[in-house]
This record gives C-alpha cells, structure tokens and sequence, in this order.
C-alpha cells in the first residue's frame, strides 16, 4: 500500500442520512471476484436510469462533482451490509475521504485497510461543509494524516480521530497483516493453551 | 476478589492472545466461516503472499448468496455467479478447506449451518464476511461480520486486529403477548435506537422475553443487531442453549460434552457487572412490527400509521425521501396495502419454526392470487425436516412456491428478485433501496405476519386470524 499522508481534494456534499453499502454499491455486482473496476457502478442507481442513461439530478453526474476527491456525506455513512467492495467503489470512482459525523463500524475498518479516510466532525462543522461543498464554487479540502486534522480553504482547521495503529500503518503504507504475522510465536503459543475449544473439526 | 464481568469480557478477555500499547489487541477466531462472495479477493491475497490458510480446521466453507433456488441438478445460468461459486470451489481445494457444495446435505445460508452443524457454540469468536453473522451470539458467542480484507487476516493468522467495543445491555422484561414474536422483538428495538444506536457497542440481550426464546428466536434477535448498528448481539447460554447443541455434529459428547457445559455455565454475565449503556423495553406491550420505510430502524407497529415527515424532527428529511420511495402516504396506515410478492427466507428467519409457522396459517387456506409467494428453506437439512413434515405440501396447495436452500430474495443476487415498483411483505433483514430487487419496496416483518399477508393479499394483523 502507498503511503498517506497530506492530500489536497474537491469535496462534494450528498446530504443523506444512513446512506447503506446497498446504495453505495447494490449486491448485483458482487458477483465479481476482483476488487477493481466497481467504481464504475457506484451508486449506481441513484446515478442511471433503468436504460443506463445518467440521471441529471443526481450529484455525480454534474459538472462540479467532476474530479471530486472527497465526499461529505449524512450521518451513519456505510450502515448495512458488511461488503469492502463498498470502499473499493468509492476508491475506484476516485474518493480519497468521505466526511460525516459517524460512520458504520464494519465499513470504516473496511476504510482504514484500504486507504480511504474516514472523516468524523462534529455536527455544526458538519453542516457547514455540507453547505460549502455543495456551492457552485469548487471547494478544496486538505487532509492532514499525520496531524489528524483538515484544512478549510479559508485556513480554519479541524482535528479528527483515528486510532494511532491504523494511523501509523495508513501514514507509513504498511499492510496490517504483516502486523499479524509477527505475531506468529505468540499465536501459536495461544493455540497451544487453548484448550476451550472440545471440538472434532 | 475479582471484577464481575459481562458475558462480552469474559469471552474477549480469554481470545486476547496478544496487546501491545498504540496497537489494537490480537483477538484469537476460533470459528470462520466462509462463503463465496466475499472470500475471492481474501484467497486472491493469500496467493499473491504466498500464504497458507493457517487452520482450515477451524474454517467452514458454502455456497449460499449467488446460488439459484430452482432445481440444482441444472447447471447455474449467471455465467458471472458460476464463475464465483467455481472460484469458491478451487479456493477450497486449494486451501484444503471443508465445503458444503450445491448438493451436499450440509449446504445452506452460512447463518444458519453453523448453529446447526454444531459449530457454533458457547464462548467462542466467531467471524464471516457477512454482517449478520451476530446471529451466532444467540448461543453466547462473540461473533462479528468482517471485511474481506480480515477475512485474508484470519485466513493467514486466525486472528483479527480489534479495538475493544462498548458493552450495551438490551433488557426485554415481560412476556411476549400472543401473536408477537422474537423479529417483532428486534424491530420494536431498531425502531427506538435507530440503525446507528448500537453503533461502538456488542448488545447483551437479557430479561424475561429473551429467556423464553427457543435458539431460533434468539438467532433471529441476534441476527439483526447489525440492522441497529451493533456489530454483534449476544445471549447468554443457558439450558435451552445446551439442549440444542447435544447431539449435533461437531458439538461435544461423552465426558467432553460435560466438561464444556460446566465451562458454558460459568458464561453469563456475573452479578454486579456493568454496562456502557442500557435500554429496558416491556415486551408485554409490544405489537407485531412492520417497516414502512427503507431502513429497518423505520419501524411502526402494524396498527399504527405511518409517520408524519412533519412532524418527525430531524428525521423529517429521511423519512420524506423514503416514503418517496416507497410510494406511501404520511398518516395513513399500512394495514389492508396491497402486497405483490410475499418472502419467507433468509438467515433472520428460514429455520424450521419460522417455516412451520407460516405453514400452520396457510394450511388448508390460499394464497391471494395476487401474490406471489416464495418459501425458501435456510438450509438442506431444514428442507429435509420440512418434507419430513409434509411442510411443502401445505405451501403448494396454498399457493406457494418451495424452492431450494439459500439467500435468495433477501438480497436478490440470484435471479430472485421484485419488479420495480412491487411491495413485498418480507421475513428478511434489510429494507434499504433496491435491496430485494431494483425499484422494488420492502415491507420487513415476521414469518406470520407474512403469512397472513400473502393469505389476504394485503397486510395483515395476524392476531386477528389467530384462534
């Protein structure tokens, strides 16, 4: 994985509530065993109609949303269905953060593993971005890992949680498994005290 | 003296295998299970690492979200979904794993396999990439849905970097009254705390109403902790948990089957243990449940109607856009609204109780011919015990399809899916947009409820066709 550290996007605002990985990414096209190419079908249908048309309205098919970097979403972002080809979607369309004041424990580990970064804010901040990343004037966000915070274009900032591990593995472009298999020794140790598990698997 | 813990500490505290400062702990997996749309991608990585699957001994593989529900003897049709389920099988062979394929007596919704195989049990961690694998915490396990990513992690190291979650006790005092069941139970509480309420948390259910729960209506409590936020959702083991494991496959026997019980005993919560966080609901006075809307934490009992946009605060905006969707009018009641599809299936609610109580309504009665309805048993062996019963039968004289053991309408990869437009009365999980087949509307609720809605052709109270 590459590292992650400062990163400067376009940010745009779908102000919905409880957006699913459903909508993010519907279960037709999980048919797929690769991780790549589900950009195409993000939202999918919220984005298309039935003939595969693009729908006007919707915020991806506008000219502002062209080259977006970051999404600031509703609150609960990624409830649902435990899928990662929801991040590899969002990833593929081109999304390096998304923006909300909570996010759905299952999808945001998917995040962290993938290097997409999950942006918690507080709801007043929140609604402010909403609003600015919704004007037709592009706004710009950076994003700073390291200092765990974003920088508004107007030079405001704000700070945002991230657990320091996967902080460090996202910063550094280490993979977590490798963090595990070190662990080798001590798993094998476990396994050996194990004992609970009466079983003729 | 030591802490009283929670039944949720005492099973983290024994899998810790390993916690440094600044990192997650190393949470040992004792059960991972396995299925074929969201494991390509983890055996993709072991491959390219160069990685073996370090106990396929403690792994179990099927089939269950892309398969079709008709006759197995023909070959799958989806060029795209048999490529999946061969990929499933090489992964299998490759990595020595055991797989309940298309056709073995072992197949079925991953959910519902495991309980039955004997593999779940007391005390354990069990993962899948699924979110509702919180169904296996009704037998007081700690059991989570993971990404594929973790899937790859548990594959190689059988263990999962964790972060320890927030303990929330779920207390359903009273008993259920006639007619009201365990998914009534689950929606009633998605309704209050909302699809992100259990957010942070693993949910202990406790109290009366829960006590009273065979394992399958605990199963279907636990299954949707997930649909309220809550990774995982527990139950205490106690005798009725111990009577459904005795004599199952892979469960214990002899001395060993003692010894683990009197382990499993020592399980529940301790006197004095704390909470982050409690909510106490009188499940005396609950209704049966339904969802109006396209998430289930959008939830009314069925003689209620359906809620004001305007008056609903801050959800105001959600609950327009859903009831846009679903083409239903604010202040009116769902009672008596046409239905056109009736599923009963799923891993919340596809055991053989669930199957025997729609089966004990639509006896000698027919099904609206309005409605499409499909019966989809959750696994073989439950498709088995069904015919064993004459359960199918029933279903056919009343008008309704029998099919083969799988996922099916709950998630509509399969080829089983609504039209655009038609309302569904569903005993499935997930209500959200397009989720049982694109444009289609899903009322969620249980398998009587559905029962009788599939009988009248619109949405029923079933008490009132109860004796």
């Amino acid at each position: 994985m590459e590292p992650i550290n400062t990163f400067k996007g376009k940010a745009i605002a779908l102000p919905i509530k409880d957006i699913d990985t459903d909508q993010i990414i519907p279960a037709r096209f999980l048919k797929t065993i690769d991780k790549q190419g589900l950009g195409a079908n993000l939202f999918t249908d919220w984005r298309y109609f039935e003939d595969g048309s693009p729908k006007p309205d919707f915020l991806l098919n506008q000219p502002r949303a062209q080259g977006a970097a970051i999404l600031v979403a509703g609150d609960n972002f990624g409830c649902g269905s435990s899928r990662e080809h929801a991040p590899w979607a969002l990833m593929g369309y081109g999304f390096q953060a998304v923006i909300s004041t909570s996010f759905a424990d299952i999808f945001k580990g998917n995040c962290y593993k993938n290097g997409l970064i999950p942006i918690e804010v507080d709801e007043s901040l929140h609604t402010e971005l909403l609003e600015s990343a919704a004007a037709d004037e592009p706004y710009e966000i950076e994003v700073d890992l390291p200092n765990q915070l974003i920088r508004l274009p107007d030079g405001r900032t704000a700070t945002f949680p991230i657990d320091a591990f996967s902080k460090k593995c996202l910063t550094a472009g280490i993979d977590q498994l490798g963090y595990l298999r070190e662990q080798a020794a001590a798993i094998a140790e476990y396994e050996a005290g194990h004992l609970d598990r009466v079983s003729t698997l | 003296m030591t802490q009283p813990r929670t039944l949720f500490e005492k099973i983290w505290d024994k899998h810790v295998v390993a916690h440094e400062p600044g990192s997650p702990a190393v949470l040992y997996i004792d059960l991972h299970l396995v299925h074929e749309v969201t494991s390509p991608q983890a055996f993709q990585g072991l491959r390219e690492k160069g990685l073996k699957v370090r106990r396929p001994d403690h792994t179990q593989a099927t089939m269950d979200h892309s398969i079709p529900t008709t006759d197995r003897s023909l070959p799958i049709l989806d060029a795209i979904a048999a490529k999946q389920v061969n990929q499933l099988r090489t992964n299998c062979h490759e990595f020595g794993i055991p797989l309940a394929d298309l056709g073995d007596e072992n197949q079925g919704i991953v959910h519902v396999i495991g309980p039955e195989m004997g593999l779940t049990q007391p005390g354990m961690t069990v993962v899948c990439g699924d979110s509702h694998t919180s169904t296996h915490g009704a037998f007081g396990a700690l059991a989570f849905g993971i990404g594929t990513t973790e899937v790859e992690h548990v594959l190689a190291t059988q263990c999962l970097l964790q972060n320890r979650p927030k303990t929330y006790e779920v207390r359903f005092a009273g008993a259920l009254p006639k007619g009201v069941g365990s998914k009534d139970l689950i929606l009633a509480l998605i309704a209050r705390i909302g699809v992100g309420g259990g957010t942070g948390y693993v949910l202990e259910y406790t109290g009366e109403a829960i006590r009273a729960l065979s394992m399958e209506g605990r199963m279907t409590v636990c299954n949707m902790s997930i649909e309220g936020g809550a990774r995982a959702g527990m139950i205490a083991p106690d005798d009725i948990t111990f009577e459904y494991l005795a004599g199952r496959p892979n469960a214990p026997y002899g001395d060993a089957w003692d010894d683990a019980v009197g382990r499993w005993r020592r399980l529940p919560s301790d006197e004095g243990a704390t909470y982050d966080k409690l909510i106490s609901i009188d499940a005396a006075t609950l209704e049966p449940m339904i969802t109006y809307g396209t998430n289930p934490g959008m939830g009314i009992a069925i003689t209620q109607p359906v809620p004001d946009p305007a008056s609903a605060g801050a959800n105001g905006e959600s609950i327009r856009k859903a009831l846009d969707y679903m083409a239903l009018e604010a202040g009116k009641p769902l009672l008596g609204h046409a239905v056109d599809v009736v599923f009963i299936g799923s891993c919340t609610n596809s055991r053989i109780s669930d199957l025997r109580e729609a089966a004990q309504l639509m006896k000698g009665r027919k099904v609206s011919p309005n409605v499409r309805v499909l019966v989809v048993p959750g696994s073989e062996k439950i498709k088995k015990q069904a015919e064993s019963e004459n359960l199918p039968e029933i279903f056919r004289a009343a008008g309704a399809e029998w099919r083969e053991a799988g996922c099916s309408m709950c998630i509509a990869m399969n080829g089983d899916q609504l039209a655009p437009g038609q309302y569904c009365v569903s005993t499935s999980n997930r209500n959200f947009e397009g989720r049982q087949g694109k444009g289609g509307r899903t009322f969620l609720a249980s398998p009587l409820t559905a029962a009788a809605s599939a009988l009248n052709g619109v949405v029923t109270d079933v008490r009132t066709m109860l004796g």
